[in-house]
């Protein structure tokens, strides 16, 4: 399978602490992982990394054919090109409150990708369509549950047919509905062979929908490797985050 | 008194078209200009190479001086030194053009701390989101910051409009024949001081009304899409 994003020897330190530690991984093209660790492990500043919006101390990152050493400044144009490969998704969604629920969508690919407002609208109602929402099309996200804004939020990523979708924590601001609405859409997502990272704390999710698994802690990579493996580690460490984890919360997904 | 009010009214108001209202878009206009740009200034994190960093490092210098010096001098004061103090420099400006400037420098230092708090209250989520999808920084900005910013400083930017327009009576001090001098000359010749000034102030609070209509009518139209949403689940 084809090597699609690959960081290499990435550290991110806030102060003293060390939010990413010598951090190196890979993700392939068309293959789902999942990211799990403890909360304020360094999870969003690994996907944050990827999609340049927190630029590292030092380290290495290539998508694609792209690549840049974060010792050095990067240009905004370098910046701009690497986060055209990757589409984000917010906890929290972050959709543009002043535009409707298609402007949204067609945002990226008419700004950025200069594609014409008809070719984008279209392409936009078929992502909708996709999602069940084609008649939220006209309406401002803030009319509209927060389990239809990320699915909206997914879409908007997905205009820009990214090489990869990079989702954190997706579905953690939802209640248990809702968020199945979500899952749902990135079942489906995988099913299609859509590469993607998501960072999610379901782990019935994480179970149905990992090709791999990796497993975050203190910044650092503690494991690698398949769902199977994780979920029968033996490690200490992992035991004891599964047994946190299904302990907090019940793990549901409908 | 009802003769004075019949006959005065019709020319105070024709002062007004002529002067109190073009003097107050005009600077009002060139005051927004003025605050935006001094914002984005104060805004810049200085960056890239050690030129620009410096060139970035004098504007702020420039821009916090301007705000500190219009919002720290009399209003009046900065009209005398514009129109009566600049001719010792040899810039000799009409009564009109010194107003203009005076005014849109004032409403521009006022405005810009205005401007710089609604950009800043937009949540940095939403650069994040723009920017995730490869927008640059000037679209990041005038396409989903702005918008929501301006929201955000409709009511107050609205109140220094409203101060604004009655800033203007300040203009006929430097010969200006706006609404207030018209209201002086007529009452120098038939003393009634407090009719006359009672109809001034009477016209300034129509024309103030009148604005305040125009101010819900505009926050109504920038926050359509604040507005609650009826299906609204969470
Ligand atoms: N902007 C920031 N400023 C200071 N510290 C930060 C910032 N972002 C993240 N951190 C710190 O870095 C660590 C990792 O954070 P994060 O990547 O958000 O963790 P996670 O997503 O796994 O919960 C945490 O200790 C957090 O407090
Ligand atoms: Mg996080």
């Amino acid at each position: 399978m084809k090597r699609l994003i690959k960081l290499e020897h990435v550290n991110k330190a806030y102060r003293q602490h060390q939010a990413l530690d010598d951090v190196s991984v890979s993700f392939d093209d068309g293959q789902t992982t999942v990211i799990v660790g403890p909360s304020g492990s360094g999870k969003s500043t690994l996907l944050r990394t990827i999609n340049l919006l927190t630029q590292p101390d030092s380290g290495t990152l290539s998508i694609d054919d792209l690549a840049v050493d974060f010792a050095k400044p990067i240009s905004s144009a370098q910046k701009i090109a690497m986060r055209k490969k990757t589409g984000m998704v917010f906890q929290n969604w972050n959709l543009f409150p002043n535009l409707t629920v298609r402007g949204n969508i067609m945002e990226g690919p008419t700004v950025v990708l200069k594609q014409s407002k008809t070719e984008a609208a279209a392409h936009a109602d078929e992502l909708l369509k996709s999602v069940d929402l084609l008649e939220t099309a006209d309406r401002y996200p803030n009319q509209l549950s927060g389990g239809q804004q990320q699915r909206i939020s997914i879409c908007r990523a997905l205009a820009m047919q990214p090489e990869c979708l990079l989702l954190d924590e997706p579905t953690s601001a939802l209640d248990p509905e809702m968020e199945t609405q979500v899952l749902r859409v990135l079942l489906e997502l995988a099913k299609q062979k859509q590469a993607m990272v998501v960072v999610t704390h379901n782990m019935v999710f994480a179970r149905a929908v990992a090709e791999r698994i990796v497993f975050v802690e203190n910044g650092r990579i503690r494991y690698d490797g398949s769902s199977d493996g994780f979920f029968n580690a033996t490690d200490e460490r992992i035991r004891h985050f599964l047994a946190g984890i299904s302990l907090s919360e019940g793990s549901s997904m409908a | 008194m009802w003769e004075i009010i019949k006959t005065a009214t019709p020319q105070i108001i024709a002062a007004g078209i002529r002067y109190t209202i073009p003097l107050t878009l005009l600077s009002f206009a060139g005051g927004i200009f003025l605050g935006v740009i001094t914002a984005l200034i104060k805004l810049v994190v200085p960056s890239g190479n050690p030129v620009k960093k410096g060139l970035i490092r004098i504007l702020q210098g420039i821009a916090y001086f301007y705000v500190w010096l219009f919002r720290s001098t009399p209003l009046l004061v900065q009209l005398f030194i514009i129109f009566f103090g600049l001719p010792n420099l040899g810039i000799k400006l009409p009564a009109f053009t010194a107003a203009v400037i005076t005014f849109s420098l004032n409403t521009g230092a006022y405005s810009s701390e205005t401007i710089r708090a609604a950009l800043l209250s937009v949540p940095s989520d939403q650069w994040d989101a723009a920017y995730s999808l490869g927008m640059t920084e000037t679209s990041v900005l005038w396409r989903i910051i702005f918008p929501q910013a301006v929201r955000i400083a409709l009511p107050p930017l609205s109140n220094e409009f409203i101060g604004l327009v009655k800033d203007t009576s300040l203009a006929s001090s430097i010969t200006i024949v706006e609404m207030f001098t018209v209201a002086q000359q007529i009452e120098a010749k038939n003393y009634e001081p407090l009719v006359m000034y009672m109809l001034v102030a009477a016209l300034y609070a129509v024309l103030c009304s009148v604005l305040s209509l125009l101010q819900g009518w505009l926050e109504r139209r920038t926050s359509r899409y604040a507005q609650e949403g009826d299906e609204a689940v969470d």
